[in-house]
């Protein structure tokens, strides 16, 4: 792999950067791996990277039918946070943000990770309390969590409507200052040049179309470029996991959902951080570039339709404009939508299934970007040893039958 | 947006009006007490969530507020058919490649058909609901 830095864009620009190296190789499939990551996102690269990085199992494959990070990863509004209420949940998350700090670093690519930090917003007694116990439970697991007065986000965010007049006066808000956003796209791409470097054949255009299954043990993958062998799958596939999962018998708690995401034209610089609102219904951050990034909530019925409904953007926007009135004459530049994994609890589905050998990590649902290098990190940790890793354990698919359920409706509140 | 035919209110409506609640046809089990932790997590948690046709049920919230049932396709969004509750769906998984080549009647333009017994009594007869 050729290394990024300062020295090497000299040298190339000496040759009118036409000498630049691919990011990754276009291999022709091998009839055998040692392990298989069904779906290319940012979770099944992450997988595949620490795999070989830390787990020295190179002889992977990640099978994607479309392009590498195509999916969510590239429709996510890229907001990294770890303050979840219950312990299980905040170790998985923290984790993970503990991982994104040197993560530029580590790939050597730039994944412009920005600790601008997160505001949920209080807009009632409530909300307060809920804002209070959350921002407790943080702080016993050594979250950077903290509750804010208005005036102090007043401080914090010049632009919100912090007056005593809107229709849902803020009380009070919860600041984690170590959250922020990344670039999706370069997460995936970094991911998948780390990945690539060390061995790591990235199968594009390639469908799972069935598992070979024999004697309760998974040996392969049928595939539209021919049947692939491993005894060890990972299925990372998000919103049609469901899908794999009926292909191999297996019964998901999962639901898709159309998520939907707006972007504005580009302004200059006007908000410092990410806002959040549980109340009023959502939320929205400004890109590197000068776009407002906004989103909301899911569309109630399943969707696999990638687009998401009218009612909806409205009512995303109405939620916007009573935060920011300011905004109510920004105009949106595009919109789109992603097919989201929700489950009953809000947690993820980290798990072995009764299928030996054929492993899930799916459910992630409306809130998975944040998680991308932990949930990568914890499942390559699990698929190499066998046994699940100590962070995975507790989000297994027994704990819907089981009832040991880690309900993050609240932290997970609005839809991001 | 969908414009959907409310079949206790005999019109179509806004989606706006409308609340999805889920996959339609769930049983809950007759006594609770004595199904297993398996059963019972089953009947909570777990549904189908197909790619294709879903059957499903909406909330008529801000008209009748009545349930019924709506099957539609999750890829295309396209409903099928809409009928009341305790009602079967003539419309299957199965049988829906065989019912769009017969050329079920379409209302306002739509491949919809409105209720349980359609109109097409040869239909009817092909495939019993």
């Amino acid at each position: 792999m050729q290394r990024y830095s300062g020295f090497s864009l000299v040298k190339h620009a000496l040759s009118h950067h036409e000498n630049w190296e691919r990011h990754w190789r276009n291999p022709t499939p091998k009839k055998r791996y040692d392990v298989i990551i069904v779906g290319g996102g940012g979770h099944g690269l992450a997988t595949a990277y620490y795999l070989a990085k830390e787990f020295g199992v190179t002889n992977v494959a990640v099978i994607e039918k479309g392009w590498l990070g195509g999916g969510n990863t590239a429709r996510n509004t890229t907001i990294v946070r770890s303050n979840y209420l219950w312990d299980e949940a905040a170790q998985l998350y923290n984790h993970s943000l503990d991982l994104w700090k040197g993560l530029s670093q580590d790939l050597n690519y730039n994944v412009m990770f920005s600790q601008r930090g997160v505001l949920n917003l209080a807009h009632t007694l409530q909300d307060m309390r809920d804002v209070q116990r959350r921002v407790n439970a943080n702080r016993l697991n050594g979250i950077d969590s903290e509750v804010v007065t208005p005036e102090q986000i007043k401080e914090i965010e010049p632009a919100l409507d912090t007056s005593k007049n809107a229709r849902y006066p803020i009380m009070g808000a919860s600041w984690q200052k170590s959250a922020g956003v990344a670039r999706h796209d370069a997460v995936a791409w970094g991911f998948a040049r780390g990945a690539d470097a060390l061995g790591v054949d990235l199968l594009q255009n390639t469908e799972v179309t069935g598992f070979k299954i024999r004697d309760g043990q998974i040996y392969g993958v049928h595939t539209n470029r021919g049947d692939i062998e491993a005894h060890t799958v990972g299925c990372v596939a998000a919103g049609n996991s469901g899908v794999l999962a009926k292909m191999a018998g297996i019964k998901l708690p999962l639901e898709s959902h159309p998520l939907q995401a707006l972007v504005s034209e580009p302004l200059k610089p006007i908000l410092n951080t990410v806002t959040m609102s549980n109340h009023v219904h959502g939320y929205v951050s400004q890109s590197d570039k000068g776009d407002l990034v906004i989103g909301a909530g899911i569309d109630g019925y399943l969707g696999y339709g990638q687009r998401g409904s009218f009612p909806t953007i409205e009512h995303t926007l109405q939620a916007i404009v009573e935060m920011f009135p300011m905004f109510s004459r920004v105009r949106m530049n595009r919109q789109w939508g992603g097919i989201v994994d929700t489950c009953p609890d809000a947690c993820p589905i980290l798990s072995k299934t009764q299928v030996k050998g054929l492993y899930f990590n799916c459910g992630w649902g409306t809130g998975g970007f944040k998680a991308t290098p932990g949930s990568g990190h914890v499942f390559a940790a699990s698929l190499a040893k066998g046994e699940m890793h100590p962070i995975a354990a507790p989000f297994s698919i027994d704990r819907f039958n089981t009832g040991a359920l880690i309900d993050e409706h609240g932290a997970a509140g609005v839809a991001h | 947006m969908f414009h959907i035919f409310c079949p206790y209110c005999q019109e179509y409506r806004e989606e706006e009006e409308f609340h999805p609640s889920g996959q339609a046809h769930l049983v809950r089990p007759a006594d609770p007490a004595s199904v297993s932790d398996d059963e019972w997590g089953d009947y909570l948690f777990f549904r189908d969530n197909p790619r294709g046709i879903h059957h499903e049920m909406w909330v008529h919230r801000l008209g009748c507020r009545k349930f019924f049932n709506i099957t539609r396709d999750t890829t295309s969004y396209e409903i099928l058919e809409t009928y009341r509750m305790g009602e079967q769906p003539s419309i299957t998984a199965a049988n829906a490649e065989v019912r769009r080549e017969q050329g079920v009647q379409t209302a306002d333009g739509g491949w919809q058909t409105v209720g349980a017994q359609p109109e097409n009594s040869r239909l009817n007869e092909e495939t019993p609901s």
